[in-house]
């Protein structure tokens, strides 16, 4: 495991090391005639935490997710890591193993243990043979304080320890972007409090840049730089709309 | 837990029992039963009818029944039997011709080897239905299995004589068509499932939609009639393709069909999250088909599946209109023989025991596979 991250992140600073970890470019998107995403150009630098804010409806969940390609744009660009999001497959391939996602509802496979969700990514798509794969977890497992639920199915756990496992399972994958759309919209206070002073020391400790939407104000303070949607366009904050980053 | 914390504060003994008279048969009597007097009523009503038919019926089937009759000259003598009839069941017509039933004109003195056919199918059953064989080894048990019911049932090799699938006959018939039914049009149902909810591939698409369309919506028995008359019209000339594996083909189109829509049925009952959890993580569209969605598509809809399962195991007794001879053709079969004529109670009884034996037993396991996976969940 150890021997892992440092050879992670070597050939990080090996690959585009001054490309920005998102650009998106006038991007647009329609569903069916309603245009949800109008002329959104953003820029996020790596290592960068980064937070979405705005009503419902205002397009956050659109945005970021056309970044993974959950949902894909009809106009502008989408660039990750130096990496252009297009039609092409192999595009798509790259920017996914580079992205990890942490989503409102967990979205943890119920059929499988907590462990093998955990090892999904690392044997499938970084091809890392399974013993090692089931250290990696479970070193995540650890440092997101439920190493003993590993052999547990996802019903069994509670909704924090559940999203806890889904930051494992998002990091196991070791992207360089993470996703996070409302992590703790379905935590109460205090749970989603401490999902989140998890995910940030994750997070400092190997990079990871972060783009999270909230609501939680304690959550959207604690990021490097906010920035406000409203009616599909990223727009300048004025206060009333700065406090819509709360509840 | 709770008891150790309560039995410190609580006499542990008294509160923990349910109210007297709430528990036990006799509550249970008087709640299911003898709850009013309209349900008493019923309840003493079905017992005699209950009561009446189970004696009769034991009567009927064993207390007066016939079990072998004498022969004469190689021909049975059932007078014993008419004498009977409407007394007592003759289920000497089942000893003299189960062998016919169960073989049909195989060969009688090689009837050893459907016998193991047979076998051989029912293990391959108790095999695939254990989660612990369920691994990539499985394909070749299967492989295995089926070339050795080939080569039992056709001979020819290893010092077994050649018999042709015109002398195939009973249950291994019936077995046959059911098996490779299943395992040839399950895959095809889980492939056209797919295709059917391919956003990116509109003609794959298209194609899948018709072909399920268009075989859902004629009866088997054309189905078959179209294989057995009008599929070797599309032949070239001199190519002859076997009545058998025609009818088998056009039993695994038509099962197809069913199962797709059943899959298809699972796929969209599965929430979005779980595909788009699987896309965020990178796997491929193989990978999280088969690791992430299937395993949990298909275990939502396994009452559905073992239901058409079921349904195509009996439906294989229509192959008799085209000229084969599964088992309940060789019930009939059976019942053309001048002595035993009249005694199709017991015959069609003897195959139903057959059929309910094979139902049965998927039904159970169906309910045994749900219990044991909700169970391994945690749910």
């Amino acid at each position: 495991m150890n021997q892992a991250m440092p050879s992670a992140a070597s050939k990080r600073d090996a690959s585009i090391p001054d490309a920005p970890a998102i650009l998106l470019d006038r991007v647009n998107k329609w569903y069916g005639a309603m245009h949800v995403l109008r002329d959104v150009s953003l820029t996020v630098g790596q290592q960068e935490r980064v937070v979405v804010c705005g009503p419902s409806g205002s397009g956050k969940s659109t945005m970021i997710r056309c970044i993974n390609r959950l949902e894909s744009h009809q106009e502008g660009r989408i660039v990750v890591d130096g990496t252009e999001l297009t039609d092409d497959l192999r595009s798509l391939d790259t920017i996914r193993r580079e992205v990890g996602m942490v989503f409102q509802s967990f979205n943890l496979f119920p059929h499988l243990t907590i462990l093998e969700n955990c090892t999904l990514a690392p044997i499938w798509v970084r091809k890392m043979p399974k013993a090692e794969a089931e250290e990696l977890a479970m070193s995540y497992l650890t440092r997101v304080k439920i190493p003993e639920q590993a052999k547990k199915y996802p019903g069994q756990l509670s909704g924090g320890q559940q999203q806890r496992v889904a930051i494992a399972r998002a990091l196991a994958g070791s992207p360089r972007l993470l996703l996070a759309d409302e992590p703790t919209g379905n935590l109460d206070h205090a749970t989603g409090l401490a999902v989140i002073d998890l995910l940030f020391a994750l997070r400092q400790r190997s990079g990871t840049t972060l783009l999270l939407i909230t609501h939680d104000r304690d959550l959207a303070a604690r990021c490097d730089r906010q920035v406000h949607m409203s009616d599909g366009r990223l727009v300048t904050p004025s206060d009333a709309e700065a406090a819509a980053c709360s509840p | 837990m709770s008891q150790a914390a309560t039995a410190g504060r609580l006499p542990a003994a008294a509160r923990e029992r349910p109210p007297a008279g709430t528990v036990g048969p006799w509550a249970w009597l008087r709640a299911n039963l003898f709850g009013s007097w309209w349900s008493t009523a019923l309840t003493l009503l079905l017992g005699y009818v209950i009561v009446r038919v189970t004696f009769s019926l034991l009567e009927w089937g064993v207390v007066n029944a016939i079990w072998s009759v004498p022969y004469r000259n190689g021909i049975a003598d059932t007078s014993v039997c008419q004498n009977a009839k409407g007394v007592g069941a003759c289920w000497a017509v089942l000893a003299d011709k189960y062998r016919l039933i169960l073989f049909g004109r195989y060969p009688y003195d090689q009837q050893w080897r459907p016998a193991i056919v047979v076998l051989l199918f029912i293990g391959l059953y108790i095999v695939s239905g254990m989660r612990r064989f369920w691994r990539k080894e499985l394909v070749l048990i299967w492989a295995a299995t089926l070339t050795l019911v080939g080569i039992l049932m056709w001979g020819g090799v290893f010092g077994l004589t050649l018999v042709t699938e015109d002398y195939w006959g009973g249950l291994p018939i019936t077995l046959i068509l059911a098996t490779f039914g299943a395992a040839f049009s399950f895959p095809l149902a889980i492939l056209v499932a797919l295709g059917r909810r391919s956003t990116k591939m509109p003609a794959v698409k298209l194609l899948c939609v018709l072909y399920v369309e268009l075989i859902r919506g004629v009866p088997l028995i054309s189905v078959l009639f179209m294989a057995s008359v009008m599929f070797p019209l599309f032949m070239p000339a001199g190519v002859n393709i076997d009545k058998l594996l025609r009818a088998q083909i056009a039993i695994i189109l038509f099962a197809g069909a069913y199962l797709a829509e059943v899959v298809r049925g699972g796929l969209q009952a599965l929430p979005k999250g779980q595909a788009e959890a699987a896309d965020a993580l990178g796997l491929s569209y193989w990978q999280k088909t088969g690791l992430i969605i299937l395993p949990q598509a298909l275990k939502l809809v396994i009452p559905p599946l073992v239901n058409t399962f079921i349904g195509f195991f009996k439906d294989t007794s229509l192959v008799l209109i085209i000229g084969l001879f599964d088992l309940l053709t060789m019930g009939k079969v059976a019942l053309s023989d001048p002595p035993w004529q009249s005694f199709s109670t017991e015959v069609y009884i003897g195959l139903a025991a057959v059929y309910i034996a094979f139902c049965f037993a998927m039904s159970r396991y169906s309910r045994s596979l749900e219990r044991d996976l909700n169970r391994a969940r945690g749910r």
